[in-house]
């Protein structure tokens, strides 16, 4: 090797940026996700709502996700400029610079709360602030590098929007609210621990106190079958509390079987051992044999959360009757 | 007068632009049929 080795964290002058840059500090992947389950909770609530506010709402959701992973990508471009997955964001790869990403997620922020405010009600608001504070200052600022319980605890910001589309139609949040809640915090750590346990040579380059770089890759396997054992009775409990019918429950119990075989594979597997890289390119699912254990657990995750929170969506839309 | 090629630069910043006008014309929009939507029947009905 030559001088080309630089510190990875020096941030490269490119080519001027382009909208589309701008869209993608907003992480669009991730803003539909938020978009769906806020959708979700909002259809939920069965309570008349005009159909203009209703979409005013979910734009508020979208772009207050997005707000937050724009402040998210302006305080981690050290990071993400030393992790395979992330170094070509816009901020490492030097498409925009950080105080535009600051920018855009105040401006952003104050835009969407306010709307969302005066547009919708204040609880939706204030629960709406509360995620993009969350992620942004206790997750990203203080979470992620101080602490192995970082998505544990920062998987609330991510788990809040069906909270805040309910509190958007009703002006309140029941339990059945937080139920749905509670589903996606419970299923956050098997899904991101599931992920690092073959991209934890990133996260170990990068100074993240991800579990498997702390903990090591046993005790995290352990850790997600333990959770994934109390993840599954949560996603099932709607069906007795009245918020999920017979095809949740179905849907809920049949994929909480192959999740609990997936997390006992994973256990019993060597995922996260691997002394060299288990990625085969820079996406989130090519991996070498030995941590596919960890790539099927984390893709099953995804599909097993979208499949219940559609079954919910697809009961109770027939339902929703328009102000 | 031939017309002056645009810089990437140029090109960019124009893009970025026409984004950001797009961006605010929805949101005045927004807030306009909002306003209109949760005044609704009270501005007929509105005592003088």
């Amino acid at each position: 090797m030559t001088g080309l080795a630089v510190s990875p964290t020096v941030i490269r002058q490119a080519a001027p940026a382009l909208w589309q840059d701008y869209f993608q500090l907003m992480k669009p992947r991730v803003m539909s996700l938020v978009v769906f389950t806020g959708l979700t909770g909002l259809i939920c609530a069965h309570r008349p709502m005009h159909p203009f506010l209703a979409m005013v709402a979910i734009l508020c959701i979208a772009v207050g996700a997005g707000a937050s992973a724009s402040l998210n990508m302006w305080f981690d471009a050290d990071i993400d400029a030393r992790m395979r997955r992330t170094r070509g964001r816009p901020v490492p790869s030097g498409k925009v610079q950080g105080a535009d990403a600051l920018g855009l997620g105040i401006t952003l922020s104050l835009f969407s709360v306010g709307l969302m405010g005066m547009a919708v009600n204040w609880l939706a608001a204030f629960l709406l602030a509360f995620t993009i504070l969350f992620y942004a200052v206790v997750y990203t600022m203080w979470l992620k590098r101080s602490t192995p319980q970082n998505i544990v605890i920062g998987g609330l910001a991510g788990a809040l929007p069906p909270a805040i589309g309910w509190a958007a139609a009703a002006g309140s949040t029941p339990l059945n609210a937080w139920l749905m809640v509670l589903i996606i915090f419970m299923w956050t750590p098997p899904h991101f621990w599931a992920l690092s346990l073959y991209t934890s040579e990133d996260y170990g380059a990068a100074g993240v106190p991800m579990m498997p770089v702390v903990k090591g890759p046993k005790s995290t396997r352990l850790q997600i079958l333990i959770y994934s054992l109390l993840f599954v009775p949560v996603a099932i409990l709607p069906a007795f509390t009245g918020l999920g019918g017979h095809a949740y429950l179905a849907i809920a119990a049949g994929g909480g079987l192959v999740f609990l075989v997936l997390a006992w594979r994973l256990f019993k597997s060597r995922a996260g051992e691997q002394i060299s890289d288990a990625r085969t390119d820079d996406g989130l699912y090519g991996v070498k044999a030995d941590a596919r254990a960890a790539r099927n657990m984390f893709a099953f995750s995804i599909l097993y959360l979208f499949s219940l929170f559609a079954a919910l969506l697809a009961e109770h839309a027939f339902r929703w009757s328009p102000a | 007068m031939a017309k002056r090629e645009l810089t990437p630069e140029e090109k960019a910043r124009n893009g970025r632009n026409i984004a950001l006008a797009l961006g605010l014309i929805a949101f005045v929009v927004i807030v306009f049929i909002t306003t209109i939507v949760r005044l609704g029947g009270n501005v007929v009905q509105r005592t003088f």
